[in-house]
């Protein structure tokens, strides 16, 4: 085994666990910490299941920032559609067989990887050109977009420009998950890829990317309107008895 | 007529995004409380502590565990400056500060630097900050630059919203003993004499006998303002402005014609004078309740069957979606009808069932517009659909008069734009913060002014009618323009042929 072998073998199960530890820990913490009064942004839905709807309008189409600004919106939506596409893409490197959806989003899993790109691109000018989004950018979310199109190009870049040994790379994951080692192919633009994927797995739960879980439990939007039909006592809330 | 920049209206309905002008209102501040038992009645300490950092650090603890609200919004930004144009007190000033992401990041960056990892270590990669003076001054100013109107949560991609972040931050401010004086007092004075303005019983009750014999003059019909009356089958709780401030008084009237043509007994009453609920201002779940628990009393106390509040928003905010939840169950209560029920609600039942007699051309004089109530519009709810906030004030008015035409789309419904006084901001020592604050309201009147010839603006809000009173004339509108939806009912209900 290659010291490269046994560094990224480490990388990814430490990157694995901290992502998920991590983001588990935070969805307990949401889940966990009480809403103490209907505050949904009216009009809102009035069952259950018209809150899942609004659920599924705002994560799967952006529902409130399409209302706000459009170019924001398109970016944003490309990027993020995209982005999907290009993960699920990628679920083929960690099963033997591939699934059929997998193989049938392959071609477009593969392209995605430009809309990420553009998306990525139009956002960052956006960030720079825009004075008032200048103004409340932090150093932290320009390395993002750094980061993500980053990873993005060194991607495509293996996929259309200079082809790593996909099968070692593969096998390598493989191994991982039933926890064999088995060599990963020393390749710097494969090697650059899969650092920059760990950074972002080990960040996540402790930036902004918090965002993904946040969403759905954010009051404002996931709040059935029955405030008059209903009572929401929270514990702390209580007269003590 | 004023000592600072009144923005100027153009010939569009929307206003145009101003260039950012760092730190334009840095400098504005309302009072601070300086008679520390306007503090200590609310259970704050009566002036700032000396270990104040301390103390507001282990507050904030306290509410990201009280409030998944503030836990969730405070990680979840992702700066994408959705929201950055759409304040209307940063379209009205171009400080950036007032763009609702850079007004949430002054708590987020405290919240970075003392319970996020990242804020610990690399506290200027992601622009985490200690907790110093300079930063609790910004707190000061900025966090009552906030009217707490939502506005910005209908456009977040994850719903944030900064009425949530500002009412946290003023909880936090009051528990180191930086009160606001306006707030503080007012809320003093409701939850220990019964309204905000700390009219004894005898006051109130002179008042309405004024009123009697003010109606009896115009109508020669005798209409009663009943006061404590036991075994009334309403209780109407409205704002105490409607009993002295012009022009919400002329709404109190109308409640008043439409209780007495639908043959419906009703009180107010003395205990429970108040609609307004400024606890909610302070995010201060406790004195919310205080002030709410003397409605819950007088109901009980007078025996009546349901409860209807009168036209005001955040008092409809608390009123709909806290009251159930901090003073409820209202199983004493008649359940036929939902508690608590709007005078818009309860008017407008009886126009469907034919049980008032409304004469449309007496208000020919009047062309109207309806300002949406940022509380109304987007924090409750009216009748028994959503959205039913927006049609049935309209509906309302269109049986009142027939002349009523609605501002551009974007300044209505969910989109309203504030009148720019509310969130415990009605204070003169704001002056400037709600004239500017006032512009993109302004801005959408005068085109149906210029168009239309709107001059009447209607709104169900003290506030909203008290702001507009005052800045309405620094847009060169006649101040008398604003006025209730039940003023307009006034107008037009025909007494003495139906009862």
């Amino acid at each position: 085994m290659t010291v490269v072998t046994l560094l990224y073998a480490l990388l990814f199960y430490a990157a694995t666990a901290i992502l998920t530890i991590g983001v588990v820990r935070r969805v307990v913490i949401y889940a966990r910490s009480p809403a103490p009064l209907r505050i949904v942004t009216m009009p809102a839905p009035l069952t259950y299941t018209g809150v899942v709807l609004r659920m599924v309008r705002e994560v799967v189409f952006f529902e409130s920032l399409f209302k706000s600004t459009k170019w924001t919106w398109l970016f944003g939506w490309l990027f993020h559609m995209c982005l999907a596409l290009v993960l699920m893409r990628h679920i083929r490197y960690f099963q033997e067989p591939v699934w059929l959806g997998v193989q049938i989003i392959q071609p477009l899993g593969k392209y995605a990887a430009f809309g990420m790109i553009a998306g990525l691109l139009a956002l960052a000018v956006r960030r720079v050109c825009v004075e008032r989004v200048r103004y409340i950018t932090a150093p932290s979310d320009r390395a993002m977009l750094l980061l993500l199109l980053a990873i993005a190009i060194s991607g495509a870049s293996m996929t259309f420009l200079m082809h790593t040994d996909i099968v070692a790379v593969k096998s390598f994951f493989l191994g991982l998950m039933y926890f064999e080692w088995r060599p990963l192919p020393a390749d710097p633009l494969l090697l650059l890829h899969l650092t920059l994927v760990a950074t972002l797995m080990i960040i996540f739960p402790l930036s902004k990317l918090l965002h993904v879980p946040g969403v759905f439990f954010s009051p404002t939007r996931n709040q059935v309107d029955d405030a008059r039909e209903k009572r929401h006592v929270a514990a702390w809330a209580r007269d003590p008895a | 007529m004023a000592d600072f920049d009144v923005p100027v209206l153009g010939d569009y309905p929307i206003c145009p995004v101003p260039a950012i002008k760092p730190d334009a209102m840095k400098g504005l501040k309302p009072f601070a409380v300086n008679n520390p038992a306007h503090n200590t009645a609310l259970g704050f300490p009566g002036a700032l502590v000396d270990n104040w950092e301390e103390v507001a650090v282990a507050k904030m603890r306290e509410l990201l565990g009280k409030y998944r609200s503030l836990q969730v919004f405070l990680d979840s930004c992702v700066k994408c400056g959705s929201c950055t144009d759409k304040c209307h007190y940063f379209i009205g000033t171009g400080d950036p500060r007032n763009m609702p992401v850079a007004r949430q990041d002054l708590m987020r960056q405290i919240y970075r630097r003392y319970f996020t990892a990242a804020g610990k270590y690399l506290p200027k990669l992601v622009d985490a900050k200690d907790f110093t003076r300079e930063v609790l001054d910004d707190w000061y100013s900025y966090y009552h630059q906030c009217s707490q109107c939502r506005r910005c949560s209908v456009y977040c991609p994850f719903g944030i919203d900064t009425a949530e972040i500002s009412m946290a931050a003023r909880e936090i401010m009051d528990a180191i003993g930086l009160g606001q004086k306006y707030t503080n007092e007012i809320l003093g004075k409701n939850i220990k004499i019964g309204n905000n303005l700390g009219l004894p019983p005898p006051a109130i009750r002179n008042t309405l006998d004024g009123i009697e014999e003010d109606v009896e003059d115009d109508t020669g019909v005798v209409v009663r303002f009943p006061l404590d009356v036991k075994g009334a089958d309403v209780l109407l709780v409205t704002p105490s402005a409607d009993f002295f401030a012009e022009p919400h008084i002329d709404g109190l009237i109308g409640y008043g014609k439409v209780f007495h043509q639908a043959g419906i007994s009703w009180t107010l009453s003395s205990y429970a004078s108040e609609g307004a609920n400024f606890a909610m201002f302070i995010g201060s779940y406790s004195n919310m309740k205080r002030a709410a628990m003397r409605i819950r009393d007088a109901a009980r106390e007078l025996g009546v069957k349901r409860i209807v509040v009168g036209e005001c928003g955040h008092a409809w905010r608390v009123a709909y979606s806290f009251w159930n939840t901090i003073i409820g169950p209202f199983d004493f209560l008649d359940p036929k009808y939902p508690v608590p029920q709007h005078i818009c609600e309860f008017t407008n039942d009886l126009i469907r069932r034919g049980a008032l007699n409304l004469d449309k051309s007496a208000n020919d004089h009047r062309v109207v517009t309806f300002h949406d109530s940022c509380n109304v519009a987007r924090a409750s709810r009216m009748g028994q659909v959503p959205g039913g906030q927006y049609t049935i004030p309209r509906d309302i008015i269109k049986a009142s008069c027939n002349r009523f035409v609605d501002m551009a789309s974007g300044t209505i419904h969910d989109q309203t734009f504030c009148c720019g006084g509310g969130g415990g901001l009605l204070t003169d020592d704001l002056m400037p913060l709600r004239v500017k604050g006032a512009y993109p309201r302004m801005q959408a009147l005068r085109q149906v002014q210029e168009e239309h010839g709107v001059n009447y603006l209607a709104a169900i809000c003290a506030i909203c009618k008290s702001q507009f009173s005052k800045v309405l004339p620094y847009y060169k509108f006649d101040r008398d323009m604003i006025g209730g939806v039940h003023q307009l009912v006034s107008t037009a209900i025909q007494l003495g042929t139906k009862e």
